[in-house]
């Protein structure tokens, strides 16, 4: 058990390192010649206006809401998913309702225009 | 403690040759992409380097390399360096237990297939603190859109591979081979939906059209890179196209029974299949346009999102009943 999260630390350390030895060797190759219009951030070729940090539309927020709601239902429903052919017809019938209460929670967010996107 | 090091050395050789697959296949990968396109667009594709310009991606790469670093003015630095880490280290540990032959895998996690679930979902913060952290108005509205697209596919996602779950009572990925001896999963009817479904959300998963909607590059110039130059630009591609292998392997996996096939070496039908799929999804982006916004997040959460839940259910009930 415990090598199973060394082995997974020890590749999260290999991607880093891939892209650190990437990082570096183009670090040593590249030139640098910066200029004012040169960092300027890219908008067509146009002078930049205003901030960037703009005001958003509040649907993104309510999509990210109901994705958590989803997300930790189907962490739910994982361990239950690989074995209740054991348990049979009452694991059925406990995920049928769990899986009714959160239709409803989907249809009442339907209802209420959260899946709108205008 | 040298028998320490010792016992990781076959863990490192591992990881390198799994590296070296990264690059190679990413590479190989552009190119399919540049020359499919070209075909379908009656053109030739690059050409000049190598038989039919299959150095390309190598003259690419070096080209690359050797492209000046631009940081925006006004960028969060911190979050602008990261942002190809959280991109690319996910791509590369998902790879841990991608089971490529019978014996071809770095280490079988008995949580196989949820860690792969989970660990390339982490690939959604580098996308949005990309595009946070350059300071750019395109960067910004791509990120937004990435974040928003992933996280509702990532739910119909998530539910077909479920379906799978059910069907082979165990989350590691040579479990879930091991179960399609009998029969590969996606001739059962129930699966075949879970697999069109996984299919479809594995396309808005990696930003390709027809739900390439953060990266418009009509509206948006490149969506969350556009500020990132040189080598950090070449990270999200590699992740891209990583992240394209990893749900096309997956797929494979899943649904066309992995490396099973009526012959040995198993790891040519685990290449054979997931190359089929990327091709199949390259033809899809070449051939269909582009969904708009609220139809894109429409379609995922009243249509896939419902139909995936009914067809948890169907599954179960088919399961239990047949005893």
């Amino acid at each position: 058990m415990l090598s199973d999260y060394i082995v997974i630390i020890f590749f999260i350390l290999l991607g880093i390192a891939f892209i650190s030895a990437a990082f570096t060797v183009s670090w040593l190759l590249r030139p640098r010649v910066p200029s004012k219009a040169k960092n300027a951030p890219y908008e067509c070729g146009e002078i930049v206006s205003g901030t960037s940090r703009v005001q958003f539309n509040i649907r993104f927020y309510l999509v990210a809401l109901i994705f958590v709601i989803f997300d930790v239902e189907i962490l739910f429903t994982v361990p239950w998913a690989v074995v209740f052919r054991e348990i049979g017809m009452t694991a059925y019938w406990e995920m049928l309702l769990f899986i009714a209460v959160l239709g409803v929670g989907l249809g009442y967010a339907w209802k209420k225009g959260a899946l709108e996107w205008r | 403690m040298i028998g320490f090091v010792t016992s990781y050395i076959p863990l490192l050789l591992k990881g390198l040759a799994v590296l070296g697959f990264i690059a190679l296949s990413a590479m190989f990968l552009i190119w399919l992409e540049r020359k499919i396109s070209a075909k379908i667009q009656n053109r030739l594709g690059p050409m000049m380097t190598g038989p039919h310009g299959a150095f390309q991606s190598v003259a690419d790469t070096v080209k690359l390399l050797l492209k000046e670093n631009i940081m925006p003015t006004g960028a969060d630095t911190t979050i602008w360096w990261l942002a190809p880490f959280f991109v690319t280290v996910p791509a590369v540990v998902a790879f841990l237990c991608m089971p490529f032959g019978s014996h071809f895998i770095v280490h079988d996690l008995n949580v196989g297939i949820l860690f792969i679930c989970s660990i390339t979902s982490i690939s959604v913060i580098g996308v949005f603190m990309a595009g946070w952290g350059s300071n750019n108005k395109y960067s910004l509205l791509g990120g937004m859109r990435s974040a928003a697209q992933i996280v509702s596919y990532e739910v119909p996602l998530l539910l077909s591979v479920l379906v799978v779950i059910m069907e082979s009572g165990t989350l590691s990925m040579q479990g879930i081979v091991r179960a399609q001896e009998l029969g590969w999963f996606f001739l059962k009817p129930n699966v075949f939906i879970a697999f069109v479904i996984y299919l479809i959300s594995a396309t808005a998963e990696t930003n390709r059209v027809p739900f390439d909607i953060p990266e418009a590059e009509s509206e948006l110039v490149a969506g969350y890179h556009t500020e990132y130059s040189g080598m950090k630009f070449a990270m999200f591609f590699v992740a891209e196209y990583t992240n394209l292998f990893i749900v096309s392997a997956v797929a494979a996996t899943l649904f066309l029974g992995g490396w099973l096939g009526p012959f040995r070496p198993s790891m040519f039908w685990f290449l054979l299949k997931a190359y089929t799929i990327i091709a199949f999804l390259m033809w899809i982006r070449w051939t269909l346009p582009r969904v708009r916004m609220d139809q894109m997040m429409g379609f995922a959460w009243k249509f896939l999102v419902p139909v995936s839940l009914v067809n948890v259910l169907v599954t179960g009930w088919l399961l239990v009943v047949k005893g």
